[in-house]
């Protein structure tokens, strides 16, 4: 557990200070009251300065930063209260699988964050759930509009023409491979289509690497199979149906069993397996997210990162978004509201930092500061090319049950690509249906 | 038996009225509520935690219960119902998690009975170093089924896990994928399952053991019994109460599996892993179908039921003839 004491102590003395300053000002007529500061209860409010003159107030702030991003974060939190006396932030790091379990539970039983970080595709879901609130009036507080942000991830972050999500990077698949193999087959540079996919794998063969590109049955499996099964012109979600299973999905799928048929994967590759046999070295090429990087970094293994080589025909990749959201109970008390749109807003100026954690900021105008020479600059230049999954809620936990399952047992060669896919498919869209029903209800 | 008395006031006064009459027993002067007060700080707890879940776990599973949603509509039996139509949509998986936690429980159980026996026959005779090979023995219960699972699904990897390596080294195949095609995955979660919990039957069967009076074992030699017959004749029903013991909390144990392969194989390949607690987990902690999830835990529940009646049944006592 990650201990505040020592800081938080600090801040709430030197908070103290200020907040009785504030209210001997505010006393004297010419400060502002918290009230008009934070203006009204629901986000409604006048005139967002960009400063909380309040009383000290405790943000909690709840987010699944618990990889090698995670000190990046913590950083950044550490900075904003040295920046910030009067508020202080309380962050609890979570896995991201137990997060959105707990999440729900803890806002339902009044005990959750006030502001937090989670997935673009689970923004509807808990939209759909009432465990987070719309962001529209925040957003409009904080002068976020499109123009700082490629059209695809702000667009992502509204569900039922309201805005949940304020963007705080962008995550992608990618292309990692390991530059001394690629030296020793005489590869200059990387692959972008599929015919020099391919010719890289046979030289890479031909130079010894005899199994250089490892296919996942699990993650990241789907997500690979999701960037193909764009790449090939499909979609994976209609409105109300799942459409993963198609012709262009099968014939994804298929190259992908095939890596595995053609020699250039070893079978029944076990989850995790293929980026620790590329981190030692027994594998030249894996397509796996770039929030991989500071731990490649770490290992000092002679790596280097491309986007995504397009197989098929249309340039696209997977990707996902980290986007802060904001629960009632933040909207519901006027200094929190108030704090925690200066915390948002703070973050969000400061997302240049934010690369440093290997993830590419959302914000254009800071991409510039924080990318420069880093690993993932060159998929930077590409974030129109991403493609998330569709704000319908729910579809996380249907992916996990079906598209994954399906990818996996295909991969695996349990399965033929299209007969998996089609169960895949069915099950996903009765599960749709399941869930709009519960929600419209 | 010996029963210890315990003075109450007016017991004296009593005793003098009547003058000398065999003394009664204490708690039948008290009032019937003496024996709810000493239960009451255990029958708090146990009706906190035990009864008033299963109360609202009951309740639960008559509705659709999504706890984020503020509609919660009564359903009556729907989810059981659910539960035993082919055509529903928890059927399938629900059907395949009860069958897998089958396999399971078959699998482990007769090793988790037998293995641990032998360990504590061996460990019960002296030998030097024989403290060292207990601890050896019940050191992996220590660990936590997250470490158990990770170090697992690192060795077993069939790619770049030691298991393979080793086996190959031994002129044995080296391409099983433990963790990714059954049988083998079943293999590989029994086995861990035997090597992780193994020393905590042994521990009790060694207790046991040491239980079973020296006098049983001199009389037998003296009737001329060997080895095999001091341990079919003696040992054996001298374990009788605790193997009733050790085979209900293995069972149940084993029926709960969860950890394993959740972490291990992800209930993979396909669901053939994915164990009935798995499943309730999955459809009440993700799915938010806690209505659902519940119906699921008192099927299973029932089918422990009905297991523990057979398995008392197995160990009744005979009436020797």
């Amino acid at each position: 557990m990650r201990t505040t004491t020592p800081t938080r102590r600090r801040r709430l003395g030197a908070g103290a200070l200020t907040a009785s300053a504030a209210l001997v000002l505010a006393a004297c007529g010419g400060g502002m009251t918290p009230e008009d500061a934070a203006g009204g209860g629901d986000g409604e409010s006048a005139e967002f300065t960009g400063e909380y003159t309040g009383p000290d107030i405790e943000l909690s702030y709840w987010n699944g930063f618990t990889g090698g991003d995670g000190p990046f974060m913590q950083e950044m939190v550490d900075q904003f209260m040295a920046e910030h006396d009067n508020i202080t932030i309380v962050p609890n790091t979570i896995q991201w699988a137990d997060f959105y379990q707990r999440v729900p539970a803890a806002v339902n039983a009044g005990e959750g964050p006030d502001v937090g970080v989670m997935h673009l595709d689970q923004l509807a879901t808990n939209a759909a759930r009432n465990v987070i609130v719309p962001l529209d009036a925040v957003a409009e507080q904080l002068e976020l509009t499109e123009d700082d942000f490629s059209e695809e991830v702000w667009q992502a972050g509204i569900y039922d023409d309201q805005r949940y999500g304020i963007p705080l990077d962008v995550h992608s698949l990618a292309m990692f491979y390991n530059t001394e193999h690629f030296a020793a087959a005489g590869i200059t540079e990387p692959p972008t289509d599929g015919e020099s996919f391919m010719a890289a794998l046979d030289a890479l063969q031909a130079a010894g690497y005899e199994q250089p590109f490892w296919m996942p049955a699990r993650w990241p499996g789907h997500l690979m199979f999701l960037t193909l099964l764009q790449q090939n012109g499909g979609g994976a979600y209609g409105e109300e149906e799942a459409t993963f299973g198609g012709a262009e999905g099968v014939e994804a799928l298929e190259w992908m069993r095939g890596m595995v048929d053609e020699g250039y994967s070893p079978s029944d590759v076990a989850q995790d397996s293929q980026y620790v046999a590329f981190k030692n070295g027994e594998t030249s090429i894996t397509w796996d997210g770039i929030w991989q990087i500071n731990d490649l970094e770490e290992s000092g293994m002679p790596y280097a990162l491309a986007p995504v080589p397009t197989i098929f025909d249309e340039e696209a990749f997977w990707a996902n978004s980290h986007q802060f959201f904001m629960t009632k109970q933040a909207t519901q008390d006027e200094d929190k509201l108030a704090a925690s749109q200066v915390f948002l807003a703070w973050m969000s100026e400061h997302s240049a930092d934010w690369a440093g954690a290997g993830m590419i900021p959302a914000r254009e105008s800071v991409q510039e500061e924080g990318l420069a020479g880093t690993a993932q600059e060159p998929i930077a230049a590409l974030l129109d090319k991403v493609r998330f999954l569709p704000a319908i809620p729910g579809l996380g936990q249907v992916t996990t049950e079906t598209m994954e399952q399906a990818v996996a047992d295909a991969v695996l060669g349990q399965a033929e690509a299209g007969a998996a896919l089609e169960q895949g498919q069915s099950q996903a869209t009765e599960l749709m249906a399941e869930n709009a029903e519960s929600f419209g209800g | 038996m010996t029963t210890t008395r315990v003075a109450a006031p007016g017991d004296t006064a009593d005793a003098l009225q009547h003058g000398r009459r065999a003394p009664r027993r204490g708690v039948a002067k008290h009032g019937k509520a003496t024996p709810w007060f000493f239960l009451a700080p255990y029958l708090l707890l146990f009706g906190t935690f035990v009864i008033a879940p299963v109360v609202l776990g009951a309740w639960i599973s008559l509705h659709r219960w999504d706890y984020t949603l503020p509609g919660k509509p009564f359903v009556g039996l729907e989810n059981y119902a659910a539960l035993f139509d082919p055509g529903s949509i928890p059927f399938e998986d629900f059907w395949n998690s009860m069958r897998a936690t089958a396999i399971f429980t078959v699998g482990s159980v007769p090793l988790l009975l037998v293995l641990p026996l032998v360990v504590a026959l061996v460990m019960n005779t002296k030998f030097p170093g024989r403290n060292l090979f207990r601890a050896v023995y019940f050191a992996p219960y220590v660990l936590g089924v997250a470490v158990v699972a990770v170090l697992w699904r690192y060795l077993l990897d069939n790619n770049i896990g030691l298991v393979n390596y080793y086996l190959g080294r031994l002129g044995l195949p080296d391409d099983t994928a433990w963790t990714t095609s059954t049988p083998a995955a079943w293999i590989a979660l029994v086995g861990v399952t035997v090597w992780w919990t193994l020393g905590y039957n042994a521990v009790i069967y060694l207790a046991a053991l040491q239980d079973i009076p020296r006098e049983l074992y001199e009389a037998a030699r003296v009737d001329g019994a060997n080895a095999w017959q001091q341990f079919r004749h003696v040992t054996v029903p001298g374990l009788r109460p605790v193997l009733v013991f050790i085979t209900m909390i293995t069972i149940i144990a084993s029926a709960n599996m969860f950890g394993q392969s959740y972490l291990i194989t992800q209930g993979g390949p396909g669901r053939e892993t994915r164990t009935a607690i798995y499943q309730i987990a999955e459809v009440g902690l993700r799915q938010y179908q806690m209505g659902s999830a519940a119906a699921m835990s008192y099927v299973l529940t029932a089918a422990l039921m009905v297991l523990s009646v057979i398995v008392f049944w197995l160990f009744r006592e005979r009436k020797s003839s």
